[in-house]
């Protein structure tokens, strides 16, 4: 009975793996310009021995096209699985990985960054940008934590943490909104752009670091899948089920913050990718956390590398920020499944 | 055999329970019963390690409660509460599955698949397999419920007793899922390993399946061991405040309760 849904899964994931390699090579094609699949398999040949290549068509697409597409990937797999971890630990299917503040956070704090740099002559180098970002990131979902631990018990519920995160994202917002009305011109356009999530920025250094909170996460996260699932049922009865539900949601809440906010430090707010992946596949396949986790890094990689591509070629050779195409294709794809599928919230 | 030893358990300024102690024997139906706020609850909750006493202990044998990992207290108690909703959809056979996350790590072994296949038949729930739990009926996901919470002792354990707790389980069965669901429980009960402790509501249903009943009271034990010394006119009057018509079946002895 349940080695064929064992069959299904893997096929499944096997065909999620397949559309993510060949998105990823459309994606390494074309742009601004289109290189053939020699120029491309060159170039990463050239790459791959350390040399410089030698056109500058190669060097473009060595030092710019590759690290972008591998960003992509990397972005999208951290947002698909920190929405997995996020609708699992909320028990509900409309969560998304900022709803503990984690975006909101790092949009605060490049905000300052964008408009107190300039204001105090304060220039530390191109690191930053992400590093503000990620203190805002783990400052926000910290003190989303703290707050919502209030009360006799000393034990935070789901719903005080919905609810405290609904606050502290508002708050946050309206920090970048006044940021934003204050600043002169290039810096508020530098936050708007940064807030509707931008690939421009990638290179190797941000992809090793994006790519090391990547993995650490999504191989962590995979052994949190079971008990995830045991979670299903409700705090209680996953405590029955011998989960240690405090430690549990400490540990998922970890892994979330790690991987949301580097990711968000290097490219920006990108929304709707980790609400949207885990819907299409549990519509695929049911909601068994050990399927979900690796199939959201997937289809996450896979949609957030369309996404880029639709932005780099619909205007071209000008560029369109992902964050507008994620959400244009989202929301109505969302709204869709939404009225599809009579979920329970 | 598990033992509570002068439970205490405070809500802010309110005692909910006050030195409770009591021995619950393997192989025996133990039924709590008591009014609403009596603190049945959370004497079960209690005996199941949900919740830590503020004082007293609660022993496994002669392990303390304490004492276990949270996996290695799975292995042996299992707890059936009320009604479980989840938002996900989850083919029932899944959720029966997850009765034996704590036996396994990875994938499940052929033996976990075995007592999966042996409780669905049991709860007879096998045909519901397949569906997605939130499509089914109040009454089917209970039965699946149960199936699941089953799984989880569902085999005896090397030198160790198992132990399954009741938490007013029969909230969503009409009258024949209730008696159906009791005669298994009183069944598994019977095991010379297992110790079953449960709070129900119905006094007549108490009154027909436990072996032994405690009634509590005001975070007391108010009374407690066979049928006939517990279910009492003067216990139940205090207790309840209402006047009990007691009405004994010649035939075998049942024991029925009428309320005025």
């Amino acid at each position: 009975m349940s080695e064929p849904r064992d069959r299904a899964r893997g096929w499944i994931l096997l065909t999620l793996f397949a559309a993510m390699v060949l998105v990823a090579i459309a994606s390494i094609r074309f742009g601004a310009i289109d290189f053939s699949l020699r120029q491309m398999f060159e170039a990463t040949i050239a790459l791959l021995s350390g040399r410089e290549p030698a056109t500058l068509d190669g060097r473009i697409f060595a030092q710019l096209r590759l690290p972008r597409a591998v960003m992509c990937l990397l972005v999208g797999a951290c947002l698909g699985v920190g929405g997995t971890l996020m609708q699992a630990l909320f028990r509900n299917p409309i969560v998304e990985p900022g709803l503990v503040g984690t975006s909101s956070g790092a949009a605060l704090g490049s905000a300052l960054y964008f408009v107190l740099g300039s204001v105090l002559k304060f220039n530390a180098g191109p690191w930053a940008l992400p590093v503000a970002a990620c203190i805002g990131g783990v400052v926000a979902t910290y003190l989303v934590f703290a707050l919502s631990r209030a009360g006799e018990t000393g034990r935070s519920s789901i719903v005080m943490l919905l609810l405290t995160g609904l606050a502290i994202n508002a708050l946050c917002l309206s920090g970048v909104g006044f940021l934003s009305y204050i600043a002169r011109d290039p810096q508020a356009r530098s936050i708007i752009f940064w807030n509707l999530g931008t690939m421009s920025g990638a290179d190797w250094t941000s992809v090793a670091i994006v790519g090391a909170a990547t993995l650490g996460g999504l191989a962590l996260a995979l052994r949190y899948a079971k008990p995830l699932n045991a979670l299903m049922l409700g705090e209680e009865e996953a405590m029955y089920l011998g989960v240690n539900v405090a430690r549990l949601k400490w540990a998922v809440l970890t892994i979330n913050v790690a991987m949301v906010a580097v990711a968000t430090a290097f490219t920006g707010v990108i929304g709707f990718v980790g609400l949207i992946v885990p819907h299409i596949l549990r519509i695929i396949h049911g909601a068994d956390n050990r399927y979900l986790i690796a199939g959201s890094a997937l289809l996450g990689a896979t949609l957030l590398s369309v996404a880029d591509l639709v932005a780099r070629v619909s205007l071209r050779p000008a560029e369109l920020p992902i964050g507008i195409v994620t959400s244009i294709v989202g929301v109505p794809v969302f709204l869709w499944l939404l009225r599809k599928r009579q979920y329970v919230f | 055999m598990l033992t509570a030893t002068g439970l205490v358990y405070r809500v802010g300024r309110r005692t909910i329970l006050d030195g409770v102690s009591a021995a619950f024997e393997p192989g025996q139906l133990h039924l709590i019963i008591g009014p609403n706020g009596a603190g049945k609850s959370t004497f079960v909750k209690l005996l199941a390690r949900l919740t830590a006493p503020d004082a007293g202990r609660v022993q496994y044998g002669d392990m303390d409660a304490q004492a276990f990992s949270h996996r290695e207290l799975a292995l042996r108690r299992a707890v059936l509460s009320q009604a479980v909703e989840v938002a996900f959809p989850i083919p029932a056979r899944e959720l029966v599955m997850m009765g034996r996350y704590p036996h396994f790590t990875g994938r499940p072994s052929a033996a976990d698949e075995a007592v999966c296949d042996e409780v669905m038949a049991f709860f007879d729930v096998t045909s519901l397999g397949g569906q997605s739990y939130a499509t089914l009926s109040g009454g089917e996901k209970q039965r699946v419920n149960f199936a699941r919470v089953l799984a989880q002792v569902w085999r005896p354990l090397d030198g160790t007793s198992r132990y399954l707790f009741l938490d007013e389980p029969l909230t969503f069965l009409d009258i024949r899922h209730q008696l159906g669901f009791m005669k298994k429980v009183q069944s598994f009960a019977h095991h010379p390993d297992v110790v079953v402790v449960g709070v129900v509501h119905d006094l007549n249903l108490a009154a027909r399946f436990a072996d032994r009943l405690v009634l509590v009271d005001d975070g007391h034990i108010a009374a407690a061991g066979r049928r006939d010394d517990v279910l009492t006119p003067a216990h139940l009057l205090k207790a309840f405040q209402v006047q009990p018509v007691m009405i004994r079946n010649p035939d075998d002895g049942g024991l029925h309760l009428i309320f005025e």
